[in-house]
């Protein structure tokens, strides 16, 4: 198939002609081949790598009425505050007067207080309330949202700060 | 006895219709791959462990770029004229044919109401360089309600896929805006897109997976 043929036409020469050599035009095509399917693989390889995927976010209605809001028990609360440059505040149940309870985390840090939270309580009770500060990035909102995934966390809600809470986070980044 | 001659053959195989089928493999993946389209705005999305695949069709795509920014598009098969002509009643912005047809040709929205009319009269490289974003935080003012709201309209109907495309140095404010901006329209369900990551090995979800592929497996 990848020959020609060089035979000359079959017509006779005569004596004084030289007869040429006939070469094969034969060419070994398995580099070509290896070519072929080691381009083949890389196309494989990088057209399924990237594709974005979604993440599920329902949005509880708001109610107006106090009556119709489903109020979590204290004990079983824990509010993950957000502050600015990756940094984690969070305090277990009610914020106490004096801010006594109010601690300081990371993001690597805070799967542990959330499954040391999550075992000493009654799964009926736990939730977690997350409070993202304006200073807090996206990034940063969707990383505990995502941690409350990774740590099988069936009740969360993502709050709004108060303002005692904010000026806790400034007063706490403040001293650090 | 006569030995049997065994004639010596040659032990090159004939390779072209192994070297037609990689190229032609080849080929056949080079045309078939879609590249990432140049994105106008250059957002770099946060990594999660969802696994589900971004839905491409029916979109109503909300962008937040690294600046907090919001912009507003929508996906090739939306009903565009009819988001338009919805906003464009609610907020008598007096669009002509022209800027209407201008706004189903646009990539995306980044502007205010007041200056939509212009944005539709400039042309497409032009349009990519606005990026005022659409007023969000101010809650009294939240202009992706009425954006919201006339999407919702527009796709009664049909299924409406919301997704939310946001940068991670974005700040919280604007994500806030945003996600009130759904809750006005009872829009309660969307998406966020992100990367894929690995389930961190030892974790809650980690166990609960791998007790799931167990029982499918059927041990």
């Amino acid at each position: 198939m990848a020959e020609m043929d060089t035979s000359g036409g079959g017509h006779k020469k005569g004596p004084g002609v030289k007869k040429s050599k006939k070469q094969s035009t034969k060419v070994d095509l398995t580099p070509m081949v290896d070519l072929g399917f080691l381009l083949i693989t890389f196309f494989i390889f990088t057209t399924t790598m990237s594709e974005a995927t979604a993440m599920n976010l329902n949005l509880p209605k708001d109610t107006d009425k106090p009556e119709d809001q489903n109020k979590a028990k204290e004990s079983g609360a824990l509010t993950v505050l957000l502050g600015g440059n990756d940094v984690i505040y969070y305090y277990e149940g009610i914020l106490a007067a004096d801010g006594s309870n109010f601690k300081t985390t990371t993001q690597k840090e805070v799967r542990n207080v959330i499954l040391n939270k999550k075992r000493s309580t009654n799964p009926s009770d736990f939730v977690v309330v997350i409070k993202p500060d304006s200073s807090s990035t996206y990034k940063n909102t969707v990383d505990i949202l995502d941690e409350m995934t990774i740590d099988d966390v069936k009740r969360y809600a993502l709050v709004d700060i108060s303002a005692v809470e904010g000026q806790l986070i400034k007063a706490t980044s403040g001293i650090q | 006895m006569p030995r049997v001659k065994v004639p010596r053959k040659s032990t090159s195989v004939d390779m072209t219709a192994m070297c037609d089928v990689a190229f032609l493999l080849l080929s056949f993946f080079i045309l078939t791959t879609k590249f990432k389209p140049t994105e106008a705005l250059e957002v770099v999305t946060p990594n999660s462990v969802a696994s589900k695949v971004a839905p491409g069709s029916d979109l109503v795509l909300i962008t937040i770029d690294n600046n907090g920014k919001v912009f507003y598009s929508l996906s090739e098969d939306a009903p565009k004229r009819e988001v338009i002509e919805n906003v464009n009643e609610q907020r008598n912005l007096g669009l002509t044919d022209a800027e209407i047809t201008a706004f189903t040709k646009a990539q995306f929205v980044g502007v205010p109401f007041s200056k939509l009319k212009g944005f539709l009269k400039l042309n497409a490289e032009q349009q990519l360089l606005q990026k005022e974003g659409i007023p969000v935080t101010d809650s009294a003012n939240n202009e992706l309600t009425v954006w919201m709201n006339a999407s919702y309209k527009a796709f009664q109907g049909q299924k409406l896929n919301l997704l939310l495309k946001g940068d991670n140095n974005s700040k919280y404010p604007s994500f806030k805006g945003v996600i009130a901006a759904f809750k006005k329209n009872d829009l309660m369900k969307f998406q966020m897109v992100t990367n894929p990551q690995n389930v961190p090995v030892g974790s809650e979800l980690y166990k609960r997976n791998v007790a799931e592929n167990r029982s499918k497996a059927g041990i």
